[in-house]
C-alpha cells in the first residue's frame, strides 16, 4: 500500500503551491481560487491520516471543511463582483486606496 | 502471450467490455435518432424517414457520414483550447456515466473468470452517489461551449441552460433520497434487492408505489438535467435566436448530440433502477410460465419482420428485412430451447424492457408537449419541484421511523 | 525506492502528478478560465485519492461539491465579468523570485518534518479498508450533530449574504 507519508508530502507541495499562487497573481479571482487549493491540500492530509487510524473522524472534518469552503466562496465571490462593479479592474494592485 | 493474458485477465476483460459497451452504446444512440424521427414524425401525421435503406433503418448511416464530411469552421477569436475541450467534457461524462450501470445481478462464468453485465460489478458501494457526481459535471460542457464561443448568443444560451442544470440537479438529487432512505444503501443492487423483498407482490413491491412523488420529481428534474423537451430551451434558442452550440459544426456538433442521447439512456437506466425495480420482473416470481415471454414477444415480432420484407417494394429491403426478421425469430427460438440461456436473460430482458418504455416516453414528450418559458422554468424548479422533494424525504423518513417504533413494539 | 511497483503506488504517482501539474498550471496560466479548468483537474486527482485512501463517500463529495457546484460558480463568475488576460507589472515580477524561495523553503521544512516524524505515522499500516457511509453518518448525527445544524444556518447566512450583495443597485 501507499505510505501514509507520500500523502502527507504531497498534501505539503499542493499547500506551497497554492501560498506561491496566493502571492504571485495579480487577477482577484485567481487568488481565490488558490484559497480553494490550500483548503484542498489540507483536505488531502486529514482524509490521509483517517486511513491508518481506522476512524472515520478525518472525513467527517473534510465534509465540513468543504461545506464551509462552499460558504466561503459564495460570499467571496458576491464581493469580487462588488469590487469588479465599483473599480472596473480585476487586478488587486489597483485596488490600493479605500477612497473610489 | 497466453501468460499476460492470464496475469493480467482482469484488465483485458475490462478492456473488452469497454469497447464492446462503447459500439454498442453508439449503435443503440444512433438507432435511437431514428427511433425518434420515426415516432414523432408518425404523431404529427406523416412518415419520418423511410427512403434511405428499408424503413429508414440506414439513415443514421447517412447521417453520421454527413457528419464526418462537412466543413469543421471555428469561430475567429475563440479561445481554441476550451473550444475543443467543451464537446470532448460532455461526450466523456455522458459515456463515463453509462460505465456504471449493471445490467444484471449474476455474472458469465467463463475461463474461470467472472463476467459481470456492465463495466464494474453492480456491488459498487456509492453506486448512485458516483452517477449524481457525473451528472454534476456536465454543467461545464455547456457552460464552456457557450463562452467559448466568442459570441454574444451561445454565451447566454449557455449560461441560461447551466444555470436551469445546476438547478434541477438540486431536485434531481433531493428525490432520490427517499428511495435510499426505502434501500438503506447507496448500492445499485441493494436498492434493486430491497424491491424485492416481497417476491409474490410483483409489480406491487417496486418502489414507484410508495415514491410516487419522488419519482415525478426526478423524472421532472431528469428530463430538465439532459436539456429535452418541455426543457429543452437552449436547443430551442437555436430555433429561435442561438443555442450554446450554434458556432458548433459536423463532428463537435455530433459530440454533443451523442452526449444528449446518452444522458437519455443513462437516465431512463436509473428511472427503472430506483423506481421500477431494475431487473426484476412485474409478475410474482411463482409464475415461472412468464419466463417464456422473451421468447413469446421475439419469434411473432421476427416473423411479422420476415413477411413485412417479402412485401416491401425495394429489392435492398426485399432482402435485408427477412434476415434481420430470421435473426430476430432465431434469438427467440434459442431462448426456448436452451433454458440456460433463458434463465440468464430475464435480468437483463426486463431492464432492457424498461429502458425502452422510458425511451419511448421521453421520445412521445417530445412530439407533444409545447416548452417552458425560461421564468417559468426557473420558478417550477426551484419553487415546486425543491419543497415537493423535500416533503417526499420528511414523509418518507417519518413513516420508516413510525415503521420501527412500531415493529419493535 | 526500496518498494515494488505495485498497482496502488502506480495509481498514486499518476494521480500525484496529475494534482501537481494542475496546481502548477494555475499559476502558470495566463487566463482565469484556464486556471479555473486546472484548478478542476486537481480537484478531480484528489478525488481519485480519497478513492485510493478507501474514503468513497469523501471522494463522491468532493466532485459534486466542490468540482461540480463552487468551480461553477468560479467559472460563472469569470465568463460573467469578462475577466481578460491578466496583466504582471513590474511589481509582481519582482516578487516572484524570493517568493518562490520562500514557498520552497515553507513546503520543504513541513515535508521533511513529516519525513521524519514519529514512528507511530510509518508504522501505522494503510488497512486498505473502505471506509462506510454508516460510520461517517453516525458520526455526524449523534456525536457531530450541533455543528451540522451550524453548518445549515451558516449556509443559509452565505445565500443571504451572497444574494444581497450581488443585487443591483436601485437607482
Amino acid at each position: 500500500m501507499v505510505p501514509t507519508n507520500y500523502y502527507v508530502i504531497l498534501s505539503a507541495i499542493l499547500f506551497g503551491l497554492g501560498v506561491f499562487a496566493f502571492i504571485f497573481k495579480r487577477n482577484i479571482i485567481t487568488i481565490f481560487m488558490s484559497i480553494e487549493l490550500m483548503l484542498n491540500a489540507v483536505n488531502l492530509a486529514f482524509v490521509a491520516f483517517s486511513q491508518p487510524l481506522g476512524k472515520v473522524d478525518g472525513q467527517v472534518f473534510v465534509l465540513f471543511v468543504i461545506v464551509v469552503a462552499a460558504a466561503e466562496a459564495a460570499v467571496g465571490l458576491g464581493i469580487i463582483i462588488l469590487i469588479a462593479r465599483n473599480r472596473q479592474t480585476l487586478n488587486v494592485e489597483r485596488v490600493d486606496l479605500l477612497k473610489l | 502471450m497466453t501468460s499476460f493474458l492470464s496475469t493480467n485477465a482482469e484488465l483485458v476483460i475490462t478492456a473488452v467490455k469497454i469497447a464492446l459497451l462503447l459500439f454498442i452504446v453508439l449503435t443503440v444512440n444512433a438507432y435511437l435518432t431514428w427511433f425518434e424521427r420515426k415516432v414523432v414524425a408518425h404523431i404529427q401525421s406523416r412518415w419520418g424517414p423511410h427512403r434511405v435503406g428499408p424503413h429508414g433503418l440506414l439513415q443514421p448511416l447517412a447521417d453520421g457520414l454527413k457528419f464526418l464530411f462537412k466543413e469543421d469552421p471555428t469561430p475567429a477569436g475563440a479561445d481554441k483550447f476550451v473550444y475543443y475541450l467543451a464537446p470532448l467534457l460532455a461526450l466523456a461524462l455522458a459515456l463515463t456515466s453509462i460505465a456504471l450501470i449493471p445490467f444484471g445481478p449474476q455474472p458469465i462464468r467463463l475461463f474461470n473468470h467472472d463476467i459481470y453485465l456492465g463495466i464494474v460489478s453492480p456491488d459498487v458501494n456509492i453506486g448512485i452517489l458516483a452517477l449524481f457526481a457525473i451528472t454534476a459535471m456536465g454543467v461545464y460542457g455547456v457552460a464552456l461551449a457557450g463562452w467559448s464561443s466568442n459570441s454574444k448568443y451561445p454565451l447566454l444560451g449557455g449560461l441560461r441552460s447551466s444555470a436551469q442544470m445546476i438547478s434541477y440537479e438540486l431536485a434531481l438529487t433531493m428525490s432520490v433520497v427517499g428511495v435510499l432512505l426505502m434501500a438503506g444503501s447507496f448500492n445499485l443492487k441493494q436498492i434493486i434487492e430491497a424491491q424485492a423483498h416481497h417476491p409474490e407482490r410483483g409489480i406491487f413491491g417496486w418502489n414507484v408505489w410508495p415514491q410516487i412523488l419522488g419519482f415525478f420529481c426526478f423524472f421532472v428534474a431528469a428530463v430538465a438535467e439532459t436539456n429535452r423537451v418541455p426543457f429543452d430551451l437552449p436547443e430551442a434558442e437555436s430555433e429561435l435566436v442561438a443555442g450554446f452550440h450554434t458556432e458548433y459544426a459536423s463532428f463537435k456538433f455530433a459530440m454533443f448530440f451523442i452526449a444528449e442521447y446518452t444522458s437519455m439512456i443513462t437516465v431512463s437506466c436509473l428511472c427503472s433502477i430506483l423506481f421500477f425495480g431494475g431487473w426484476l420482473s412485474p409478475f410474482p416470481a411463482s409464475w415461472t410460465f412468464t419466463h417464456y415471454l422473451p421468447s413469446v414477444i421475439l419469434i411473432p415480432f421476427g416473423l411479422w419482420v420476415i413477411l413485412d420484407g417479402f412485401r416491401y417494394e425495394t429489392m435492398f429491403g426485399r432482402i435485408i428485412l427477412p434476415g434481420v426478421g430470421t435473426a430476430i425469430a432465431g434469438l427467440g427460438a434459442v431462448f426456448v430451447l436452451l433454458p440456460n440461456v433463458n434463465e440468464f436473460i430475464q435480468a437483463p430482458f426486463w431492464l432492457l424492457s424498461k429502458i425502452f418504455v422510458f425511451l419511448f416516453v421521453y421520445v412521445w414528450m417530445r412530439g407533444t408537449l409545447p416548452r417552458f418559458r425560461y421564468d417559468q422554468l426557473m420558478a417550477f424548479g426551484w419553487k415546486l419541484l425543491l419543497p415537493l422533494s423535500i416533503v417526499n424525504v420528511i414523509v418518507t423518513s417519518f413513516v420508516i421511523l413510525v415503521r420501527m417504533t412500531w415493529g419493535a413494539k | 525506492m526500496g518498494r515494488e511497483m505495485t498497482a496502488p503506488l502506480v495509481v498514486f504517482f499518476v494521480l500525484a502528478a496529475l494534482a501537481v501539474i494542475g496546481a502548477v498550471s494555475l499559476i502558470l496560466q495566463k487566463h482565469p478560465i484556464h486556471s479555473a479548468l486546472s484548478l478542476i483537474v486537481v480537484m478531480v486527482a484528489l478525488a481519485g485519492l480519497y478513492l485510493l485512501l478507501g474514503a468513497e463517500f469523501v471522494a463522491a463529495v468532493q466532485i459534486i461539491v466542490y468540482g461540480g457546484a463552487i468551480m461553477v460558480l468560479f467559472v460563472f463568475v469569470i465568463m460573467l465579468l469578462n475577466a481578460g488576460v491578466e496583466e504582471h507589472t513590474n511589481l509582481s515580477k519582482m516578487a516572484g523570485a524570493p517568493g518562490l524561495l520562500l514557498v520552497v523553503a515553507l513546503a520543504g521544512f513541513v515535508a521533511a518534518t513529516i519525513a521524519k516524524s514519529a514512528e507511530s505515522v510509518h508504522a501505522a499500516p494503510q488497512t486498505g479498508e473502505l471506509a462506510s457511509t454508516l460510520e461517517i453518518s453516525n458520526m455526524i448525527f449523534k456525536d457531530f450533530v450541533y455543528p451540522f445544524e451550524l453548518t445549515s444556518f451558516l449556509i443559509l447566512v452565505a445565500v443571504l449574504g451572497a444574494t444581497v450583495l450581488a443585487q443591483r443597485e436601485k437607482s
